[in-house]
């Protein structure tokens, strides 16, 4: 008997493991419609913002006059699969960034600009931009070394309930994932491709636009755009979806 | 600033069909919705798209408020010769926005 529990633990642990659903897209969520206006960049309204986010990273700015192009050269090659790595640890300040973050700590330290607001248009653009150039690359986030501290606080806002309806992220996103919820499906959670164009927004919007709806949905509070907490959710949520494909600019209900 | 993108070929075969696909930023605020204070949000809506090639019409478009933000047009004209297609939005308030591309005939 002493023998056969651990192998019962064991055989549990495999049927559990077995169990877990494989992550899906929000966009298998979709109707046929809106997957293949997602698909056609010609019908894809999110590729404004990414056309956009292409004339801003040609376009000087600040007071040095320096472009996203002076140092990077052409995005296409130099921005091919950075987005996969996002959010990562800047070095200098030992922050956690994300895109968002990158571009404006870019704008101040390389360019003497002044920061895009966050959910402006030129900040959406750039992301977008930037995002789009890894679309079909899988996400690679590490979660090793200084983003490791990040990554647990991440994983443990995930699984923290929260708010009037004590919800955990897990509960909806994992326990109930292709049900409908207030007119439209629940996706995975797994935001690979933000900044989206939404139809409930009538526009592009980031990660963290999403994630304070969902705050409010559990009445929980809502964090500010560009908050520490979100940003290590990110992470997590990134690392959740790793070897899952991105993109931006997905096309979302 | 307004975005536009145009996506057509850029080159096509004399007779051939050809698929052009048109999206703006653009609001398009009904008039009807106010708001946190109550006070009435001014209409603001794109009038029309019009697009010509190599100088005639070849596309007319009224918009209302029921149409969406960001409206999307895609239509199809034949290739008859190497000319420019301008694509010209005109809002109600008299503001507009001109695109311009070159479709090559072979």
């Amino acid at each position: 008997m002493k023998r056969l529990i651990p192998a019962l633990m064991l055989a549990t642990l495999a049927v559990c493991a077995a169990k877990a659903e494989p992550l899906t897209s929000a966009r298998e969520l979709l109707s046929p419609e809106l997957q293949a206006q997602q698909a056609d960049d010609g019908a894809n309204p999110g590729m404004l913002w990414v056309e956009r986010g292409a004339n801003l990273w040609t376009t000087p700015d600040g007071q040095g006059a320096k472009s996203c192009a002076g140092c990077h050269g052409d995005a296409k090659t130099s921005m091919r699969g950075v987005a996969t790595r996002y959010p990562s640890i800047d070095t200098a300040s030992g922050t956690l960034m994300n895109l968002e973050a990158r571009i404006n700590s870019c704008r101040v330290k390389h360019m003497s600009a002044v920061p895009f607001k966050y959910e402006t248009d030129d900040l959406l653009g750039l992301t977008a931009y930037v995002a789009h150039l890894s679309r079909g690359l899988s996400m690679a986030p590490r979660i090793d070394g200084p983003a490791a501290p990040r990554y647990e606080a991440g994983r443990k806002f995930y699984f923290e309930r929260q708010g009037q309806h004590n919800l955990a992220c897990n509960q909806c996103h994992e326990a109930q994932v292709g049900k409908r919820l207030r007119g439209d499906r629940i996706s995975s959670g797994l935001g690979t491709g933000y900044p989206a164009y939404r139809l409930d927004w009538q526009r592009a919007g980031s990660l963290h636009r999403r994630l304070r709806a969902c705050s409010l949905g559990v009445r929980a509070e809502q964090l500010e755009y560009g908050a520490p907490e979100y940003v290590d959710l990110e992470l997590y949520l990134a690392h959740r979806a790793s070897g899952m494909s991105i993109e931006t600019p997905a096309v979302r209900k | 600033m307004r975005t536009a993108r145009i996506v057509m070929p850029k080159t096509a075969k004399k007779g051939e069909i050809i698929d052009i696909k048109t999206l703006i930023t653009h609001p398009m605020e009904t008039g009807y919705r106010r708001d946190d204070v109550g006070a009435a949000i001014a209409r603001d809506i794109i009038g029309q798209l019009r697009v010509t090639y190599a100088g005639t019409e070849v596309f007319r478009m009224t918009m209302f408020p029921g149409v969406a933000a960001n409206p999307f047009a895609a239509f199809t004209t034949i290739a008859t010769a190497t000319g420019e297609f301008v694509f010209t939005w005109t809002g109600e308030n008299g503001e507009g926005h001109v695109e311009r591309t070159t479709l090559t005939v072979a």
